[in-house]
């Protein structure tokens, strides 16, 4: 499925990435199971994605780990906000 | 009920003239204004860059305003967020609103720029002298909100 990314903040600054269609396999269901499978990317994407590192959204609310994904979405992945 | 985000700066004085100007029944008005500082807890603060989530930040603040005004019977409501590159004492935010008693407008300036800071999706970065740092959301933060949903028994 295709699956819109944008990142901001920290991951976005070091992955050095702001947005990117991925084609992500049929089996990766949920966010948690989408995080890990973008953790596979390398070491800077296996430390910057951590569970506990990053806060994400679907379709723009904010959403958890266990969250369904769905082809079309679009996910943002962002360090913790700070706003105001 | 308004909201910007926006790089350039914002004038208080024409805000609240606009918003008074728009309605005779407001007894009174409250603002909030964020400014930058020059310290942070790790020493020096050179400029903040800050960036948003663009569709996203602002459906999430037209949100909290809704949220703000089921709660209290305001007559307007305004909310300026600047991104971008900010230097020390530049203004970062206005949340201003207007009811016909002080009691309801001050209550919901606070509820509003209380949620600004766990439900919009901005993102502050801070140059220092030895670098950069992402700042994230604060426990106290977070606990300001508790008190909200505490005080009425309602989650927003």
């Amino acid at each position: 499925m295709k699956i819109s990314l944008l990142y901001f903040g920290r991951p976005r600054e070091l992955l050095a990435l702001s947005n990117e269609t991925a084609d992500v396999p049929d089996n990766i269901t949920t966010l948690g199971a989408l995080l890990a499978w973008l953790r596979l990317r390398g070491e800077i994407w296996n430390k910057e994605l951590a569970d506990n590192r990053v806060r994400c959204a679907i379709n723009q609310e904010f959403s958890g780990l266990d969250d369904s994904i769905h082809d079309q979405d679009e996910i943002a992945i962002f360090s913790p906000i700070s706003g105001g | 009920m308004s909201v910007s985000i926006q790089e350039q700066d914002f004038d208080v004085a024409a805000e609240l003239a606009a918003m008074r100007n728009n309605s005779n029944k407001i007894g009174g008005m409250v603002t909030f204004v964020g400014l930058v500082r020059d310290f942070s807890r790790d020493g020096r603060v050179d400029s903040i860059t800050l960036e948003h989530y663009p569709g996203m930040s602002e459906k999430a603040l037209d949100n909290i305003i809704a949220v703000a005004s089921a709660r209290w019977n305001l007559i307007a409501a305004r909310v300026i967020h600047r991104v971008g590159l900010l230097l020390p004492n530049e203004q970062i935010v206005l949340v201003a609103t207007a009811s016909q008693h002080r009691g309801e407008a001050f209550a919901a300036c606070e509820f509003i720029i209380d949620y600004l800071k766990t439900d919009a999706p901005f993102w502050k970065k801070e140059q220092t002298p030895d670098g950069g740092n992402w700042l994230e959301t604060k426990t106290s933060d977070v606990q300001r909100i508790k008190h909200w949903s505490a005080k009425n028994g309602e989650a927003a």
